[in-house]
């Protein structure tokens, strides 16, 4: 009788006596905004039983070896590997090879880009490197992006995943998305409610004679601030879609300083009366920068290609409502107490000044680019 | 459940991911990145069967050829990666209108080396039927049934084994399974006397014999014939990480922890043996514990990272015993109870679910199974003991 020599596994029970890892490789994809860049570590001891790295065969693998077959490794990869963003095939470029060391061993460290035109809003990728040689090969994905970080495993029966990276909103939705930013920018942004607080201070005061008075009736205030707020509102919505519309750029630490510097001129103003009877033109033309300084913001949020005029109303929109509801708040309370004889000074003045101290401070920060962390 | 593994998942890679350094530019061209393992003559002999394989893809005898080599190398080198290769070259035979029986036992012998205990027996009982004197089939099936806690039906696979296999295979089989389904003395008397008369046998067959034997009589209590039992498997001088392992158990049961450490301080490589490894220097207070730890941290983490569950039972020890978790390790050891049933996956979920003060829910269906099957053993006694309602004195 032939002699049977059966295989007994008693590694089997809780006891698990591998000492090695299985085979993973571990792909990160960090997603820009118009290409997304990889890196993919993959163990050099599984490319070389892939495509025989060892060129000499003596068991080892030097940099050298590595390095002579870039291209060869990369194309091994890249192959196997496709990524799509919004249903459209990405051609992957190498870039740059390195090493790296993980738990069981060293790792090459494939550098791509996947050059794809369009923001990425839907991503899939389709991975299928070693499966045919290892079906007990995992691959590791990392997706990044903005904050988030997502993870998943690629295995043979799992070879492809699809990420929504932004929903499509339709375009009511994108309208109202915008005009919400809009209302955002302009209650965090100081600088622009100091300027038009400044503007409104002495709106119900009349000057006659080197002094001020209350003005006869409201609605002569009321129609006054009108037509301040319009010609701020127009002048800034002209500057702010050119710019937004790549039409004109100006440097940001240019814009940023004229804007701090319109802030302490019109706060000043109302210390020593200059421009008394025209603060409608003076509106206007501090509006055009305060305009070119609020679209930086638009332009760091990037527009959505497809809807670019519709979210450019959205925000401007926002920010006349913004605008409006501190309007409809301070100016009541500009016209009740401008009725008081001690209100030019004490608020009007004393206001200003505090408006002016701060505005210097912005301007000394940013014109010399430095922090001074007070305000 | 799914989000917590989703979570669990993003932890440890976050964990992971910052052990290791950046990527780097090596400095020469010499510079050796990475040695291959296992490049001895038997490597070059499975690289010329490979492509002898690839060439002639309608081979099968020689592609089983390549399947057996891969995995002795995967015992032999306790790597998993062979495994893999095993799948791979197997893969295209079990898409065949028909796999053949053979090929059908060794890829049910793959998934039992993950734990994937149903899918190995569904390709076992398919190969079985095709081929009804196969005696490595019944063997592996006899092995999962009993690993599963299912005693009748190992008994019934074992059965055949004593016309188709070695006796003391034969015999090993049926007595393990008896030993842990309410028949331990007998069990023992008679394996106790078919390993002493036995003469001829492979060495490999003495020494699982012995191991077996040794298992039973700890579960007896006696452990001065376990010690003695041990001591003959580890004279055949094969060795053999199962061995290591369980002989561990045992001088940590008894407090023996310089021996453990003496057993297995060239064994880092293997989790189940750091583990045990690390157990005995934490008790002995000694510094190489702390690395130790985070070492196997760092490898548990990366098992469960890619979806690996067959640790389970290992981490919830680790858990439990080394980082003092007890509702982790329950959960982990609750998991493990799900896929496999032996004596120390029973005492590990026990001491957990003591541990943790969940006693009554978590740990009542193992205390029905340990009820309904008669299994005896002398470490789990006590621990089923706490579980009982006290008495009104």
């Amino acid at each position: 009788m032939k002699r049977i020599m059966l295989m007994v596994f008693l590694s089997l029970g809780s006891f698990s006596a591998m000492a090695h890892k299985p085979s993973d490789s571990y792909l990160a994809l960090t997603v820009e905004s118009n290409h997304v860049h990889g890196q993919w570590d993959i163990a050099l001891r599984d490319l070389d039983y892939a495509m025989g790295l060892d060129a000499n065969d003596d068991g080892n693998i030097t940099w050298a070896e590595l390095r002579d077959r870039k291209e060869a490794v990369y194309s091994y990869a890249l192959n196997r590997l496709e990524i799509a963003v919004n249903q459209q095939n990405c051609p992957l470029k190498p870039t740059d090879i390195l090493v790296d060391e993980h738990s069981d061993g060293h790792y090459a460290v494939l550098n791509f880009q996947a050059a794809c035109l369009a923001e990425a809003q839907q991503l899939s990728i389709a991975y299928r490197l070693f499966f045919d040689l290892d079906p007990q090969h995992r691959g590791l994905l990392r997706l990044i992006r903005n904050e988030r970080t997502d993870t998943t495993i690629f295995s043979p029966d799992r070879k492809q995943v699809e990420f929504v990276l932004s929903l499509v909103r339709k375009p009511w939705q994108e309208l109202l998305n915008f005009a919400y930013e809009g209302v955002w920018h302009i209650w965090i942004g100081f600088d622009h409610i100091l300027f038009l607080l400044s503007l409104l201070l002495p709106a119900a005061l009349v000057r006659e004679d080197s002094s001020w008075r209350p003005k006869q009736s409201f609605s002569r205030a009321f129609w006054d601030v009108l037509a301040v707020v319009t010609a701020f509102t127009l002048a800034h919505s002209i500057t702010l879609s050119l710019a937004a519309l790549g039409y004109i750029s100006l440097p940001t630490r240019w814009v940023e300083s004229a804007i701090a510097a319109s802030v302490a001129i019109a706060a000043l103003n109302n210390i020593y009366p200059v421009f008394v009877h025209r603060r409608t033109w003076f509106a206007f033309s501090f509006g055009l920068i305060h305009g070119m300084g609020i679209a930086s913001v638009l332009l760091d949020m990037g527009l959505p290609d497809a809807q670019r005029v519709l979210s450019l109303l959205g925000f401007n929109l926002g920010v006349e409502a913004g605008q409006l509801a501190i309007v409809s708040v301070a100016l009541p309370l500009i016209a009740l107490f401008s009725q008081y004889r001690y209100y030019p000074a004490l608020v009007m003045k004393l206001g200003s000044v505090c408006i002016v101290t701060i505005a210097l401070f912005w301007l000394a920060e940013r014109s010399f680019d430095f922090q001074m962390n007070i305000l | 459940m799914k989000h917590i593994f989703t979570i669990v998942l993003a932890f440890s890679w976050s964990i992971y991911s910052s052990a290791y350094a950046q990527p780097y530019y090596p400095k020469t061209d010499n510079e050796i990145l990475e040695t291959l393992p296992a490049r001895g003559k038997s490597w070059f002999e499975i690289r010329a069967l490979r492509k002898r394989v690839e060439s002639n893809p309608n081979d099968l005898p020689k592609a089983l050829q390549l399947v057996r080599r891969y995995i002795e190398l995967g015992r032999a080198e306790s790597d998993p990666r062979y495994y893999g290769y095993a799948e791979a070259v197997l893969t295209p035979w079990m898409k065949t209108a028909q796999p053949t029986a053979e090929v059908l036992t060794l890829r049910a012998t793959l998934f039992q080396n993950r734990h994937e205990f149903p899918a190995a027996l569904d390709n076992l009982n398919k190969a079985l039927a095709q081929q009804p004197r196969l005696a490595q089939a019944w063997l592996t099936r006899a092995l999962i049934q009993e690993v599963q806690g299912n005693y009748a039906a190992a008994l019934n696979s074992c059965l055949p084994l004593l016309k188709l296999a070695p006796p003391l295979t034969a015999r090993v089989c049926i007595n393990s399974t008896l030993s842990l389904s309410g028949q331990i003395d007998s069990a023992y008397q008679q394996l106790n006397r078919a390993v002493q008369i036995a003469q001829t046998e492979q060495p490999q067959d003495k020494q699982w014999a012995w191991i077996a034997l040794a298992e039973i009589a700890e579960r007896k209590g006696d452990a001065e014939a376990a010690e003695q039992h041990y001591r003959k498997a580890f004279q055949l001088g094969i060795s053999n990480g199962y061995l290591l392992a369980t002989y561990a158990d045992f001088l940590l049961d008894h407090k023996r922890y310089d021996e453990v450490i003496k057993l297995l301080q060239n064994e880092t490589r293997a989790d189940g043996l750091l583990l045990r490894l690390t157990m005995a220097e934490q008790q002995l207070n000694l510094p190489e514990a702390d690395t130790h730890i985070e070492t196997l941290k760092a490898r548990f983490a990366a098992s469960r990272m890619r979806g690996d569950s067959s640790h389970q039972g290992d981490e919830a020890r680790f858990m439990l015993h080394l980082l003092n978790k007890p509702d982790q390790a329950l959960e982990l050891a609750q998991m493990n109870w799900s896929v496999q049933r032996e004596p120390r996956d029973a005492r590990i979920l026990l001491e957990a679910a003591l541990a943790s003060g969940k006693v009554s829910r978590e740990a009542q269906p193992t205390l029905e199974f340990l009820a309904q099957s008669r299994l005896q053993d002398a470490r789990l006694q006590p621990l089923i003991d706490r579980f009982k309602p006290k008495k009104i004195s």
